[in-house]
């Protein structure tokens, strides 16, 4: 059996539900732990809200049915919940100040199947605003900090995003795993740049159900942790077909981790070509090949496969994602819910006072572009032909994975870089997740695994992309790499100090 | 097209032809909303109907609902037309109070209905083909109240998210009378159909006019389009002065913009509202939220195999079974009138006489107490039993009238009324005789006179029922008088 850690924050997701499950330690004891981490952690900004006093009850509960040997998947296991996802009673703010009051009334169908499951809310966590950036930069409530900093410096990193917050609680040991959301590398590239695991689903596999949306026809919720197996886990307990959500698919939750010490021998692993990008660091060249290598010393088969319309992805995404969030966003209006502007003359001056005031810079940014691909005498130009392109690129993987099962790529262009270094700057902003978008506009699951640390010692992480609905595989081929790579640095904790 | 006579305006320079096309915007007939379960029920407490879908909270997401889709698909069947078995929900973006999400889901390039048709009944029994261009599903909005508080307007969702199907006609109408018989037509079958209650008091039908001119035959006319047209009535009069305007405009010289034009009901006339350029750029895009609807191919032969008999066919069957255009139209006009002369054909009444009691006696009383078929006193099967007495002589036509009457006032079975107050009809020719005799004695002075002028008679006859208290069988009457006054058999 597990030994205990010998600080309980230490636990994966898997150990410390074994533990709980053998009664070695208590759901209190451990959710106890994590709550002293999520306060001792203030100076990370990783939460928007805590919720401790709901966190030890839940937890006391927990204890009572364990007692009562009524445990369930992840009875007493505290997590963290990214702030998009709607909690009954709990402020949601989307990381915007144009919800900075909203409680809904209403519970998102993930976070309530894994309420369902036993597990237990600390809190809501940071993020981008309306999920919208790749450094957690443009939230309402300020940047969160990577627990990681480049070796012999002080100096603060982003921890990626839109799923900031929980990439840090995880990384950070200040939850045992975290809920994020995905439009076009939201869970994958903060996972890659602090050093944890974060898969993006299928899309149709995890209910949008009570998620704020951003694009609907992206959007996908997954789990972000520390290991292959506790994802495997998690994304067991969020995925479900859901009548709520006409796009959730209706087919089977496998037992991922069931199947994830199965290996990779045999498996055919593609390598896109068109993911070679000019200018690239070689530390990520390195790390792509190194990853290659330690699958086909496992017996995987590398096959070299193109996805030949990669270099449209960027501009796809960046027509179809603001389109679809200019009208997701638009019932931010400050008539039923959310920031009102005060003294306005007429309806249209509370329009534009409420959400002037009420979004931030990047948000008004997407919803212009947004409005402009869709008005009239633009849409062919720029709407329509997206949606072609996106078509082509999702051909691209179907083609792909006829001669190969899952494909290997790096999950982001570079580490985590420095607070404020690329806020000035959208495009280059923009192009974190170039290796990331293209999954979501193919609707394909994708994870991204640690494989290694630059030579500052910041991590860095892999991409497997799979076939849809094949997250098994992706998770097996991830847990061969995660063996292999032998991942096993820790931030320090300077934050406690702080 | 159609053989029906055209109806031409005239202006200064001449006649003109108006062309019309409609929009009808009918709520559909079902429990809840078209992507929400909150309820649809007209006139419930303001914002007691409003799910959170409804509302435009974070993350709810719309879900079809079957019920609004299969009425649609039986509109569409109802109106003869195409059914698409892939269509699509687009997004209709605007802002405004009464529309939470600010977007309206509604069907923009892939409407569920394709082209159709409808018959429409005119003057004697004419009839004329209007084209139906299409038929989609979108969601209603809400209200705003502006009465309620002396700064404020509030709102009211009850009606957000109320499923609607908006029906759009070819540009094949000629004249108001065709416009309102279109709409009393296409109220007809969704009534028939039960896919919309057609009540237009209520808001669950509305009609959007589009107005042009033209010199008989010639091209098509700039349009506009007059919107907020609420009842049969308005229709006519919206189409007349709107036609009137802008014969005079393009007669004085002007031409006509394409605009949006309101109805003031009060005032009789259409006034301003927007030009076509100033609309709001709705930015449609297909609701991702939403996979595209793909029906059944053998759900849809379900949904026509259980379509009730529509007016159209009512009517030839009605016919047929001897009654005039004219009456047979008049009768499935409503879907109640109907159904009521079909009872009283069940009762056993004879079908002709039975249409002509109806319309001329029935309905007219009730026309006159302001009261629906469904809420008037007399059952089918008594009406069917006083035209069955007359039909067998038993009463007379007049006293058929007050037997009517007394069961409208007292209730009761027409026979046994008929019975125990002594109306029925005299026949006996020697009580007749007498009755006869005594109306000559007294007026000699009419005897010479009919002799000369043989059409008097039926003032004797007047005279002689007033003396048998209405009893005597008309045709008795007649014959008899004649040989008692020496008039010809003819006549």
């Amino acid at each position: 059996m597990t030994t205990l850690p010998g600080n309980l924050t230490e636990f994966t997701l898997a150990e410390a539900r074994d533990a709980v499950r053998a009664k070695k330690v208590s759901s209190k004891e451990l959710t106890t732990a994590f709550v002293k981490a999520v306060a001792d952690a203030r100076p990370l900004n990783a939460f928007v809200t805590e919720t401790p006093e709901k966190a030890i009850e839940m937890a006391m509960a927990s204890d009572v049915r364990i007692a009562h040997g009524e445990a369930r998947a992840l009875e007493g296991l505290p997590l963290a919940i990214k702030d998009l996802f709607c909690t009954k009673g709990v402020k949601t703010t989307a990381g915007s100040k144009i919800l900075s009051n909203f409680v809904p009334p209403y519970e998102s169908t993930v976070s309530q199947n894994l309420w369902n499951a036993g597990a237990v809310m600390l809190g809501k966590t940071n993020m981008d605003e309306f999920a919208m950036g790749s450094s957690n930069e443009t939230s309402h409530f300020g940047p969160v900090f990577n627990p990681w900093r480049a070796r012999n410096s002080n100096a603060n990193l982003v921890p990626g995003g839109s799923s900031g917050g929980s990439a840090t609680a995880v990384s950070g040991n200040l939850c045992l795993a975290a809920t994020g959301t995905d439009t076009g590398g939201s869970i994958r590239q903060p996972a890659a740049v602090t050093g944890i695991v974060g898969l993006k689903p299928t899309y149709g596999r995890c209910s949008r159900w009570g998620i704020v949306a951003f694009a609907s026809s992206l959007d996908q919720a997954g789990p972000m942790t520390r290991t292959v197996r506790d994802a495997a886990l998690l994304l067991k307990h969020m995925a479900s077909v859901d009548p709520m959500d006409s796009t959730s698919v209706d087919t089977p939750v496998p037992d991922y981790e069931a199947g994830l010490e199965s290996g990779v021998k045999g498996l055919k692993i593609g390598i896109p070509k068109e993911y070679r990008i000019d200018g690239a660091p070689p530390e990520i060249e390195a790390l792509w090949s190194n990853g290659a290598d330690w699958l086909r010393a496992q017996g995987a088969e590398i096959v070299e496969v193109s996805l030949p319309h990669t270099k449209y992805a960027l501009p796809t995404y960046y027509i179809v994602a603001p389109a679809e969030a200019s009208s997701n966003l638009a019932r931010y209006d400050g008539v039923r819910f959310g920031h009102r502007a005060r003294a306005t003359d007429d309806i249209i001056g509370l329009y534009e006072k409420s959400r002037g005031e009420g979004f931030g810079k990047e948000v008004q940014r997407r919803i212009l572009i947004g409005t402009y691909v869709l008005s009239s005498g633009y849409y062919d130009a720029y709407y329509a032909r997206a949606q072609k392109l996106r078509t082509l690129i999702s051909r691209d993987f179907t083609e792909a994975f006829k001669t190969c099962d899952v494909l290997l790529t790096p999950a982001t262009p570079g580490p985590a870089f420095g607070v404020g270094e690329k806020t000035a700057d959208p495009v280059s902003m923009y192009l974190n997740d170039v290796f990331t978008v293209t999954v979501n506009l193919a609707g394909l699951p994708g994870i991204s695994v640690p494989a290694g640390l630059t030579a500052n010692g910041l991590p860095l992480g892999l991409q497997f992309i799979g076939k849809a609905f094949d997250e098994a595989t992706i998770l097996r081929a991830a847990r061969a790499t995660e063996q292999a790579a032998g991942f096993a640095a820790k931030p320090a904790h300077w934050w406690r100090a702080a | 097209m159609s053989e029906r006579s055209a109806k031409l305006i005239k202006g200064a320079t001449g006649d003109w032809e108006i062309v019309i096309g409609m929009e009808v915007h009918a709520q559909i007939l079902s429990e809840s909303k078209l992507f929400s379960g909150a309820p649809t029920a007209f006139g419930a407490d303001p914002n007691s109907q409003v799910s959170y879908v409804d509302a435009g909270m974070p993350g709810m997401l719309p879900v079809i609902n079957r019920k609004c889709v299969e009425q649609a698909v039986r509109t569409g069947l109802g109106l003869k037309a195409k059914i698409n078995l892939t269509s699509v929900f687009d997004r209709k973006n605007y802002f405004y109070p009464d529309l939470p999400p600010g977007y309206q889901i509604s069907q923009y390039k892939n409407p569920i209905v394709g082209e159709g048709e409808v018959l429409i009944d005119l003057k004697d029994g004419e009839t004329a083909r209007v084209g139906i261009e299409r038929l989609h599903m979108e969601q209603d909005a809400g209200k705003l109240l502006h009465d309620q508080h002396p700064d404020h307007s509030y709102v009211d969702l009850n009606r957000a998210g109320v499923a609607l199907m908006e029906i759009v006609t070819k540009p094949d109408m000629r004249s108001s009378e065709e416009a309102a018989a279109f709409l009393r037509k296409l109220r007809a079958i969704v009534r028939y159909l039960g896919t919309c209650d057609g009540n237009m008091d209520e808001g669950s039908m509305r009609a959007d006019v589009n107005v042009s001119v033209r010199k008989p035959g010639g091209p098509l006319g700039t349009r506009c389009e007059i919107k907020n047209v609420n009842s049969m009535r308005f229709i006519a009069q919206a189409v007349e002065y709107e036609a009137r305007r802008q014969v005079d405009l393009i007669e004085d010289g002007g031409t006509v913009k394409q605009e949006t034009r309101l109805f003031d009901a009060r005032a009789g006339e259409t006034r301003h509202m927007r030009f076509k350029e100033d609309e709001d750029d709705y930015r449609y895009f297909p609701d991702p939220d939403l996979m595209p609807l793909v029906l059944d191919q053998a759900w849809v032969r379900e949904i026509e195999a259980s379509l009730p008999e529509l007016p159209d066919a009512k009517k030839a069957r009605f016919i047929k079974a001897g009654l005039s255009a004219y009456d047979a139209s008049v009768l499935v006009a409503e879907k109640e009138s109907a159904e009521y002369f079909e009872a009283m054909l069940a009762a056993g009444a004879e079908p002709k006489a039975g249409a002509n009691w109806l319309n001329n006696e029935y309905f007219g009383r009730l026309n006159k107490a302001g009261l629906a078929i469904a809420d008037g006193p007399v059952a089918p099967e008594a009406n069917a039993a006083i035209i069955a007495m007359v039909a067998k002589n038993v009463i007379s036509g007049k006293i058929a009238k007050d037997v009517l009457d007394i069961i409208w006032s007292e209730g009761g079975d027409p026979r046994a009324i008929v019975e125990s107050r002594g109306l029925k009809q005299v026949s006996d020719t020697s009580a007749i005789e007498k009755a006869i005799d005594a109306v000559i004695a007294a007026n000699p002075d009419k005897v010479d006179e009919v002799k000369a002028k043989p059409k008097l008679a039926s003032w004797f006859v007047g005279q002689v029922m007033k003396a048998t208290g209405g009893k005597a069988n008309p045709g008795v009457v007649n014959a008899l008088l004649k040989v008692r006054l020496g008039l010809p058999e003819e006549g």
